[in-house]
């Protein structure tokens, strides 16, 4: 639920991160947080735990610029990803304009991604939304671990599980090192920003 | 939903043993319950529920709140932070039926209790505070 | 919950029935996806005189007009105020959400008005309508009583200018 200030031309826009449980939602915003530093004028909001999971979400306000005379600032949040945090991770999509769904490349957290995805869209369909409708990246993440010699999902595995029915864009990322975090992240802006367009003349 | 994938590694760095548990419980059960109270929730700042008790006939989705209570906790605490005070006063929520209190037990333990209209907010007030300190003393000799 | 919710997962075939299906659950799926909206020049105006004339006149150190997903509609401060107001809008929606939650938990619609008491500073929540909120930060030059009754006037007014 973007919001249009008329007077200030000024568009705000509500992106959220799913996606399983340390999977790198967190990582992607703190990458995008040191990337852009001397962009983003206010500390980035993290609610986690003593153990340093996310708790409740990370929010970080990102003025991207111009488009179409506006001044957009687009908000950056992730959901908590364990599983028992549901109630909370419902809370956090409320009003989202796009989404970013981090799936986690090891072969052993193959399940958790998909049912990840399933409780995502079980969680827009609270809020009356459709996967199949609302702006949607998705990223495997964690491609550094190959050299690890951590064994990872094929990207064309993670497509067939995750990418098969949705056909949205895809990245194949590492989140730790900043590959592909930044394209992720215009491409979602990009596709939310297009959504909005019918409302920003 | 949920419980079919299985993610409960939680970052716990402390301990209770059965006895401390029936100790804390025997606490909750004792000075809340016993005073009125529907139900009692000790909780850490992660959500989990450590201890509960209450009166038998409350069927509240507990796991659910207790995730949404130190969620929110930690919500009000850097909301807080923001405008530059150290903690916000306690929280206290009315309804037409059910009020819910919460009370922070010390850095890692919030305690919750709901109660209705047999407990007036001074008496739980005064029972919380007894229940927190005894909490409190099973902690210390976990510690 | 969708009793004819489509599994994302269970087709075996990739792909192919896709839009068929997209279509058949039209009916299931609220089409407008997206409810946004758009405030005018002229209304937003008005709402920001009403902060500026019932709330930072009487004391109060800052006030946003938030909407419930976080976004900031309006916003006004008596100039002396440096708060991370986008952190606060979206800390204070979510407290809101979670609160509400709770309250549905327990059995309540909801529960009364939410308020933090701080040393120095104050943040008080009251729900305008359906999709907004009105967070009202203040100290101790401005007694909770004439908050509340200043509070509920605003809220009147931005109501008089404006429903979504």
């Amino acid at each position: 639920m973007a919001f249009v200030n008329m007077k200030s031309k000024e568009v705000q826009a509500k992106i959220v991160y799913y996606g399983p449980g340390r999977g790198g939602k967190t990582t992607n915003l703190e990458f995008i947080y040191s990337k852009f530093r001397e962009r983003i004028k206010s500390d980035m909001v993290s609610i986690k735990t003593h153990g340093d999971r996310t708790l409740f979400f990370d929010f970080l306000p990102f003025d991207i610029g111009k488009i179409m005379g506006y001044d957009v600032k687009i908000q950056l949040y992730t959901v908590p990803g364990q599983v028992k945090y549901d109630a909370t991770r419902r809370l956090v999509l409320k009003g989202v304009d796009g989404m970013v769904f981090v799936a986690d490349s090891q072969v052993e957290q193959r399940k958790k991604n998909v049912l990840s995805l399933k409780n995502l869209q079980e969680n827009l369909a609270m809020y009356k939304k459709s996967i199949f409708k609302v702006p949607l990246v998705l990223q495997y993440n964690k491609r550094d671990l190959k050299k690890e010699g951590i064994p990872l999902l094929p990207t064309e595995t993670l497509e067939k599980d995750l990418n098969s029915q949705l056909k949205v864009p895809s990245f194949a990322a590492s989140a730790v090192s900043g590959e592909n975090v930044v394209p992720t992240m215009k491409k979602i802006i990009s596709l939310t920003m297009a959504s909005l367009q019918n409302v920003l003349k | 939903m949920g419980s079919n994938y299985d993610d409960n590694i939680t970052f716990m760095d402390y301990t209770l043993d059965q006895e401390q548990l029936e100790h804390i419980e025997s606490v909750l059960g004792e000075d809340l319950i016993k005073s009125g109270v529907h139900c009692v929730l000790l909780i850490d700042m992660a959500g989990n529920i450590i201890a509960k008790c209450d009166n038998g006939r409350c069927q509240h989705d507990l796991y659910s709140l207790a995730a949404l209570a130190s969620a929110n906790f930690a919500a009000v605490d850097t909301m807080a932070k923001i405008v530059g005070e150290a903690e916000f006063s306690l929280l206290f929520h009315k309804g037409e039926n059910e009020n819910i209190h919460f009370n922070k037990v010390n850095e890692e333990f919030l305690l919750i209790t709901i109660f209705g209209k047999e407990v007036s907010l001074g008496l739980l007030r005064l029972k919380v505070a007894e229940a927190v300190e005894k909490v409190n003393s099973v902690f210390m000799q976990a510690a | 919950m969708n009793k004819n919710r489509r599994s994302l997962l269970s087709s075996p075939e990739p792909g192919s029935e896709g839009e068929e299906e997209d279509k058949q659950l039209g009916s299931n799926y609220d089409d407008i996806t997206f409810t946004d909206y758009t405030l005018g020049q002229e209304e937003l105006e008005k709402i920001e005189n009403v902060l500026e004339d019932d709330l930072i006149r009487s004391g109060v150190h800052s006030v946003l007009l938030i909407d419930m997903a976080g976004n900031i509609i309006a916003q006004r401060d008596n100039g002396a105020c440096d708060h991370d107001l986008y952190s606060l809008a979206a800390l204070a929606s979510a407290n809101f959400a979670a609160v509400d939650t709770m309250a549905k938990i327990v059995g309540e619609e909801e529960f009364s008005l939410l308020f933090h008491k701080g040393e120095n500073e104050n943040i008080h929540f009251s729900k305008v309508n359906v999709e907004f909120l009105l967070i009202t930060i203040f100290g101790k030059k401005v007694s909770l009583g004439l908050l509340r009754l200043k509070v509920a006037e605003a809220v009147d007014k931005i109501n008089g200018v404006w429903k979504p």
